[in-house]
C-alpha cells in the first residue's frame, strides 16, 4: 500500500463556468421575456429586424439550451469529476481552452442568428463554421474528460460520469449527423437531407438535444450534487445503473414524436409514440431515486433552500417525463401539438428541472467554493417562492391557452363549417399570453435576487483557485486485482470501453430510423407536377427561413377534417422533396401557410408584411419594412443552384447560367401583376419583399396544378 | 450525391436493424441480471463515492 498522493482540485475553471452559467441564463432568460411579450404587443419586436420574434426566440432558445445550460453542465461536470475521480482535470490548457472556446461560439451564435444568418433547422440554427466550432470545443472537452478518467486515483467510475460520458458521445453524434449541410459562402448553407429526411432527422437530434443536453448530463449532476447536499448517499445505485442504460438506450428512439400526424411515414411515427411510452420507466425510475434520497431528511428541506430547489427540480423532472409520453400519443397529440400547450411543456423543464437543480447547486457551490456562509438564507427562500409561483403563472395559463386554441379551431357550427376563425382563437388566448409574461417576470425577478445573494456570498469569503486534497492511486491499493472480476466492473473501470457501449447503444436506435427512411423509396412517394422552386421562389425561401417564419407558421396540414376545411389539401411527403432544409415549423402561433399559395393575391401579401394589421386586424405578427428597402441578392442565385443541383434537386444542366435572367423576369412579372391589383402600389422588381411574395404564392400549389392536370386530361 | 445512394450501396443493410434490437434487448436483459446479482458491499461503497471524507469536507 502506498501513500497518499497529494494533489489540487481546479476550482477557478468552475467559478468561471459557474458566473458564465449566470449571465447567460439572465440574458437567456431576458430575451425569452421579450419574445413573450412580442406575442402580447407587437411593438415590443421594437421595430428592427434584429429583435424581430422570428430571429429573438432562437436567440432565446439557443441561449437557454447552449448557453445557460450548457455552461451549468460544464460547472457541474467540472467540480464532480475531480472529485468522483480523486484528481484534477487532465488539463488546465484544455479546460481553459473549452471555457473561452464555448463563450465565444455563444458570442458568435448571438450575433449571426440576431443578423439573420440561420440554417432554420430549430434548436440547430447555427451556421456551418460555428457548427465546426462546436465539433473542435466538443473534442477538446472530451479528452479533457477522458484524460481525467485516466488519470483517476478511484477505481470505479461513479455513475454521474456514466451520465457525462453517454451525453458526451451522443451530443457528438446528433451535432455532426444534423449539421450535414453544403456551404454556399461563409454563412449560408443548405441542409444536405431534403423534406421528409430532414424532419426525421432533425427531430431524431432536436429530441435527443432535449434528452442528451438538458437531461443526462443533469442527471449526472443530480447524481453527484442531491447525495452531497442532502449528506447521504443516492437511495438505489442499482437503480441508477439500471436508470443510465435503460434511458440512453430508449431516448434515441423518441425523436418522431415531434411529427405525428405529419407526412412522416407511419411506422417511423409509431415506433416514436411506443418508444416515447417506454421512456417513462427509467425517466420515473430516476426521479423516485432522487426523492427516496431524501428519505429520512425531508426536515432538511424545510429548512434548507438548496434541497427546496432540488425538491422542486426533480418534481418537474418527474411532470415533464410523464407528459412527454403522454403527449407522444397520437389522440393527445393532435390536440396538444402546434399549441401553446407544448410551450408549456418545455417551461416546466427548463424552468423547473434545469433552472431550479442549477439554482440549488448555486447555492450549495458559492459558499463551498468561497469557504463561507450563504450570504441570506431568507432571499434564498424568496427566490425559491418567486420562482416557483413564476413557473406556476406561466405554466397554467399556456396549458389553458393551449387547450382553448385546439378547442376552438377544431369547433363546427351546425352547418359544418368551421366556427371560429384563426385570429379569434388568437385572440381569446391574449390574457394567457400576458400571464406567462407575468409569471416569467417573477421568475427572472427570483434569478436577479439570487445574482445579489451570490455576489453578497462571494464578497464576504475567500475564494481558492486549487484546493488541496490527497488520495491514495486505486492501482496501488491492488483493487484491480482483487475486485476487477464480474464483466460490469470490468467495462465501468475501462472509460473507452463504456464510451464505445454507450455510443453502440445510442447509435442503433437512429440507425434504425433513419436507413429505411433513405433507402425505401416508397417511404416519400414522388409526385410529378410537384417542381423544383424557381429561382426568384429560392431567393424569397431564403429570406422567409432567415426572418425565423418558422417559429411561428408550421408548413404542415395535418390530416384532420378541421385543419382541412382551415388550410386546405393535407400535406403529403412528396411535396417536399425539394426542400433543403425542410420548414414544417414545430408551433402555430399564426396560421399554417403549406397551401398558403392559393389563398390571397400578391398585393394582400405586399400590404400583409409591411403592416400586417392592415388585413389582418388583431395579428401579433411584427412588421417587415426592411423587406421593401433591402434588395435581393441577386449575385449568389447560380451558386444557390449549382448546391441545389449538387443534393439532389433536378435542374437542367446549365441552368445556373440563365438562373439569374429567369430570376429578374419573375420578379417583374410580380411587380406588374401588383400594379394591375392595386394602383396605389408601386413596387420595386429588385425588392426582398418580391421573392418573398414569389415563394408565398408557390407555397403547396404544385399539386393544385396535378388537379388541373388531371381535369384536362 | 444523396445521401441515401451510399446507404443503397450496402449489402444486406436490412438485417442491421434487427440485429441492433436483439443485441441492445440482450444487453438490458444482462444489466438487470448483473444489477441483481451485485455485491451488496460493492454496491455500498460505490454509492458512497461522492460522499467519501477524503475529500476536503473541512472547508465546509
Amino acid at each position: 500500500m502506498s501513500m497518499p498522493e497529494k494533489f489540487y482540485y481546479d476550482n477557478k475553471i468552475v467559478k468561471y463556468f459557474a458566473i458564465a452559467t449566470i449571465l447567460w441564463g439572465v440574458v437567456g432568460m431576458l430575451v425569452g421575456l421579450l419574445v413573450a411579450l412580442q406575442l402580447v404587443d407587437p411593438s415590443f419586436n421594437l421595430g428592427n429586424a434584429y429583435t424581430t420574434f422570428g430571429r429573438a426566440r432562437p436567440i432565446h432558445t439557443n441561449a437557454v439550451i447552449f448557453a445557460f445550460v450548457g455552461n451549468g453542465i460544464f460547472m457541474g461536470a467540472y467540480y464532480s469529476m475531480q472529485r468522483v475521480l480523486k484528481t484534477r482535470m487532465f488539463s488546465d490548457t484544455l479546460s481553459w481552452l473549452h471555457f473561452w472556446g464555448w463563450q465565444s461560439i455563444i458570442v458568435a451564435a448571438a450575433l449571426t442568428l440576431a443578423l439573420g444568418y440561420t440554417t432554420g433547422k430549430e434548436y440547430a440554427e447555427l451556421e456551418w463554421p460555428i457548427d465546426i466550432a462546436i465539433t473542435i470545443v466538443w473534442v477538446i472537452f472530451g479528452i479533457n474528460m477522458f484524460g481525467t478518467l485516466i488519470k483517476r486515483r478511484e477505481s470505479h467510475i461513479y455513475v454521474a460520469i456514466w451520465f457525462y460520458i453517454a451525453s458526451w458521445v451522443t451530443v457528438a453524434m446528433l451535432h455532426i449527423v444534423n449539421s450535414f449541410e453544403l456551404p454556399i459562402s461563409l454563412l449560408k448553407s443548405y441542409s444536405w437531407y431534403a423534406g421528409v429526411q430532414d424532419a426525421l432527422v432533425q427531430w431524431w437530434y432536436g429530441h435527443n438535444a432535449v434528452a442528451f443536453f438538458l437531461t443526462t448530463p443533469y442527471l449526472g449532476v443530480m447524481y453527484y450534487f442531491l447525495p452531497k447536499a442532502a449528506e447521504r448517499p443516492v437511495y438505489s445505485y442499482r437503480l441508477s445503473i439500471v436508470h443510465f442504460w435503460s434511458l440512453i438506450f430508449l431516448y434515441i428512439w423518441a425523436g418522431p414524436h415531434h411529427l405525428l400526424y405529419t407526412a412522416l411515414p407511419d411506422w417511423a411515427q409509431s415506433l416514436g409514440t411506443v418508444f416515447s411510452v417506454m421512456l417513462i420507466a427509467p425517466s420515473w425510475g430516476g426521479m423516485m431515486n432522487g426523492l427516496l434520497t431524501l428519505r429520512g431528511a425531508w426536515d432538511k428541506v424545510r429548512e434548507e433552500p438548496v434541497l427546496k430547489f432540488l425538491v422542486v427540480a426533480i418534481t418537474c423532472y418527474g411532470m415533464a417525463t410523464f407528459e412527454g409520453p403522454m403527449l407522444s400519443l397520437k389522440n393527445v397529440n393532435a390536440f396538444g401539438h402546434y399549441t401553446d400547450w407544448i410551450v408549456a411543456h418545455v417551461h416546466v423543464g427548463a424552468l423547473g428541472w434545469n433552472g431550479f437543480l442549477t439554482f440549488g447547486i448555486f447555492y450549495w457551490l458559492f459558499p463551498k467554493m468561497w469557504k463561507t456562509q450563504l450570504y441570506s438564507k431568507n432571499l434564498a427562500n424568496v427566490h425559491f417562492w418567486l420562482g416557483t409561483l413564476g413557473i406556476i403563472i406561466y405554466a397554467v395559463p399556456m396549458y389553458f391557452s393551449g387547450i382553448t386554441q385546439t378547442l376552438m379551431l377544431q369547433e363546427f357550427t351546425d352547418e359544418g363549417v368551421l366556427k371560429y376563425s384563426f385570429q379569434q382563437a388568437r385572440d381569446a388566448v391574449w390574457s394567457m399570453q400576458l400571464a406567462r409574461s407575468i409569471g416569467g417576470t417573477l421568475y427572472l425577478v427570483g434569478v436577479f435576487i439570487m445574482v445579489y445573494n451570490l455576489w453578497k456570498t462571494a464578497a464576504q469569503g475567500r475564494f481558492q483557485d486549487n484546493e488541496e486534497a490527497e488520495a491514495i492511486p486505486y492501482y496501488s491499493k491492488g483493487e484491480l486485482n482483487e475486485e476487477n472480476h464480474t464483466l460490469h466492473r470490468r467495462i465501468e473501470a475501462r472509460p473507452m470501453l463504456m464510451l464505445g457501449l454507450a455510443a453502440i447503444a445510442v447509435a442503433i436506435g437512429g440507425i434504425v430510423e433513419f436507413v429505411p427512411a433513405f433507402l425505401v423509396k416508397s417511404n416519400v412517394p414522388t409526385i410529378t407536377s410537384v417542381k423544383p422552386y424557381t429561382p426568384l421562389e429560392l431567393e424569397g425561401r431564403d429570406i422567409y427561413i432567415r426572418e425565423g417564419c418558422y417559429t411561428c407558421h408550421s408548413q404542415m396540414v395535418r390530416p384532420f377534417r378541421h385543419e382541412v376545411a382551415r388550410f386546405g389539401e393535407y400535406s403529403k411527403a412528396g411535396e417536399y422533396v425539394y426542400d433543403h432544409p425542410f420548414q414544417w415549423g414545430s408551433k402555430r402561433t399564426g396560421p399554417d401557410l403549406h397551401r398558403l399559395g392559393i389563398r390571397y393575391n400578391e398585393s394582400w401579401h405586399y400590404k400583409h408584411m409591411y403592416d400586417p394589421t392592415s388585413v389582418s386586424p388583431g395579428s401579433v405578427m411584427p412588421p417587415y419594412p426592411w423587406l421593401y428597402e433591402n434588395e435581393y441578392d441577386a449575385s449568389q442565385i447560380s451558386s444557390k443552384i449549382k448546391a441545389m443541383k449538387t443534393l439532389g434537386v433536378p435542374y437542367e444542366d446549365g441552368y445556373e447560367m440563365i438562373a439569374a435572367t429567369d430570376m429578374q423576369n419573375q420578379a417583374k412579372e410580380i411587380a406588374e401583376k401588383l400594379k394591375a391589383q392595386d394602383k396605389n402600389i408601386k413596387a420595386n422588381p429588385n425588392k426582398e419583399i418580391i421573392a418573398l411574395i414569389a415563394y408565398l404564392q408557390r407555397l403547396g400549389t404544385d399539386i393544385q396544378k396535378k388537379e388541373q392536370v388531371a381535369l384536362t386530361k | 450525391m444523396k445521401f441515401r445512394n451510399y446507404l443503397e450501396s450496402i449489402q444486406g443493410i436490412d438485417i442491421y436493424p434487427f440485429i441492433g434490437l436483439i443485441l441492445s434487448f440482450t444487453v438490458f436483459l444482462a444489466i438487470l441480471i448483473w444489477v441483481w446479482k451485485l455485491d451488496k458491499n460493492q454496491v455500498k461503497k460505490m454509492k458512497s463515492i461522492p460522499l467519501d471524507l477524503n475529500e476536503n469536507e473541512n472547508s465546509k
